[in-house]
């Protein structure tokens, strides 16, 4: 579980967090949404520490992440995963050089115990047998599932997702969502997923929370969303009339 | 002064014990071989025609014939030994290796791989930096070494092509008041040149923001600055050492 409690953030006297408390449940996945700019990757940044929160607190599973010295984060962070937008993948190493990295830097285990670990990974995210290409060599979609390989190479307790759908066509997103749902529930991991995709947010929204203005403005689940009748909520999910008429028709079933 | 600063603060996150020495060591092989092994061409090449150059205008301006024809030979292994292949050498190196070192840890900044690796809990400075400094003050001197004996080369295929200096005359000047301390000098010199070319360009990469033209613009500051900074220390270490 991780909490963040009163977290406040600001860059050059321009405050873009405000007062943002919550709970990420362990077992679920937990989505921060909103439109861009308002917020959600600082949030992610500041409580993977990427960014140092102004004031408030991140405790992961009790232990308070903003009052640790850089070699106890380091040691936090060995149990944190994560999947960045662009995937992050090193260039200049192949598919299971990536997947390996943690595993190398981290662990003392054999080349063999490695390899089997990396073989393990891949074959989670359906990428078996492709261990020797490079990233450029990858499409979108690859990339993404090779950094989910990667992100759970170390076995975390913690997984973050920076819009893992973005620049992928539908049929691909839904196998990342997917893959997101069921490596969180089968490790029973806390991830915390940021993303703009609404499919993601009615597929695999354990826990949904709304920033808007660099504040917490909306917290629900993929059930309430539906029924909310939050101002910002209907602007933001249901822009279009499609999706207007697609809430429409499901609150109606929902009677 | 704000820079220097974060510069300072930066090598003290750099110089910390590596998280795995295995993996710095690899590192550090890679480093060698891409900032000193693959620096060996270019360094060849302008140490032969520089060292060629030298050597035939001081012959052309030797007109006095109360100085012996082995001067030839003697000032063009002091001006190598001296100021050509320390300073000269690391300023190509400095537009070589720095504007590569600057723009590779640049495109790992804006493409989130250096959060990547922070995430993961590793000191990116000292993964990425500490090899390529170790590197660069290792190698540094074996490239000047070796520019040093390349410039001197030059010197005498380029007068005996001319029929400028026999091959006795210019090998005695080379060897005239031969100073072992000139070699510990330039040797000196070069191991602050590396550092200070490889620091600089890492800095100005590792702190990118944007995306590729900041990554370009970073590269080419790299550049400038650890040109200016290698200025700047060749006439501090000359005051120093020499005076």
């Amino acid at each position: 579980m991780i909490e963040v409690k009163n977290i406040n953030k600001s860059f050059n006297n321009q405050q873009v967090l405000y007062d943002i408390s919550s709970v990420f449940d362990k077992g679920k996945v937990n989505l921060i949404i909103g439109q861009s700019g308002q917020g959600k990757s600082v949030l992610a940044k500041c409580m993977v520490g990427l960014h140092l929160a102004d004031t408030g607190q991140i405790l992961y599973d009790g232990r308070d992440f903003t009052a640790m010295s850089r070699t106890e984060k380091s040691l936090i962070r060995q149990e944190i995963g994560m999947l960045f937008q662009g995937a992050a993948l090193f260039d200049s190493m192949t598919v299971e050089e990536n997947v390996m990295f943690p595993l190398k830097m981290f662990r003392k285990m054999t080349k063999v115990e490695m390899l089997n670990r990396v073989n393990f990974c891949l074959e989670r995210v359906n990428l078996s047998g492709r261990n020797k290409l490079f990233p450029s060599e990858c499409s979108g979609g690859m990339q993404k599932r090779i950094g989910i390989a990667r992100a759970i190479a170390m076995n975390p307790k913690y997984l973050f997702c920076d819009e893992p759908n973005s620049g992928l066509d539908p049929k691909t997103s839904i196998l990342i969502d997917g893959l997101i749902k069921d490596i969180t529930s089968e490790y029973q991991m806390t991830t915390i997923v940021i993303t703009h995709d609404m499919n993601s947010v009615i597929e695999i929204g354990d826990n949904i929370i709304f920033i808007h203005q660099g504040k917490k403005w909306w917290q629900g689940n993929r059930e309430s969303i539906i029924t909310t009748d939050n101002a910002e909520i209907l602007s933001f999910v249901y822009a279009s009339e499609f999706m207007k008429e697609i809430r429409a028709s499901m609150r109606e079933q929902r009677k | 002064m704000e820079k220097i600063g974060k510069y300072v603060l930066m090598l003290r996150v750099v110089f910390t014990k590596p998280d795995k020495w295995s993996i710095f060591f690899t590192r550090l092989i890679d480093e060698i071989l891409n900032i000193g092994i693959n620096s060996l061409p270019i360094v060849a090449l302008m140490s032969t025609f520089i060292g060629g150059v030298i050597a035939l205008q001081t012959a052309s301006n030797m007109s006095n014939p109360l100085l012996p024809a082995y001067t030839v030979g003697y000032i063009t292994q002091s001006s190598t030994i001296l100021e050509f292949s320390p300073t000269i050498i690391s300023l190509i190196l400095a537009g070589k290796v720095g504007s590569n070192i600057a723009s590779e840890i640049g495109t790992m900044r804006v493409t989130e791989q250096i959060d990547a690796l922070e995430i993961m809990g590793v000191n990116s400075l000292n993964y990425l930096v500490l090899p390529k400094v170790v590197a660069a003050v290792l190698y540094f001197p074996i490239l000047v070494i070796f520019s040093m004996a390349l410039s001197m080369f030059g010197g005498w295929l380029s007068l005996i092509l001319s029929n400028l200096l026999t091959s006795e005359e210019y090998i005695l000047g080379i060897r005239s008041f031969f100073e072992t301390f000139y070699v510990k000098y330039a040797l000196t010199k070069t191991v602050v040149f590396g550092f200070l070319i490889v620091s600089v360009a890492s800095f100005y990469g590792y702190y990118v923001k944007g995306g590729s033209l900041e990554v370009g613009k970073s590269s080419t500051q790299a550049v400038v600055s650890s040109s200016i900074a290698i200025l700047i220390a060749n006439f501090l270490l000359t005051q120093m050492i020499l005076l």
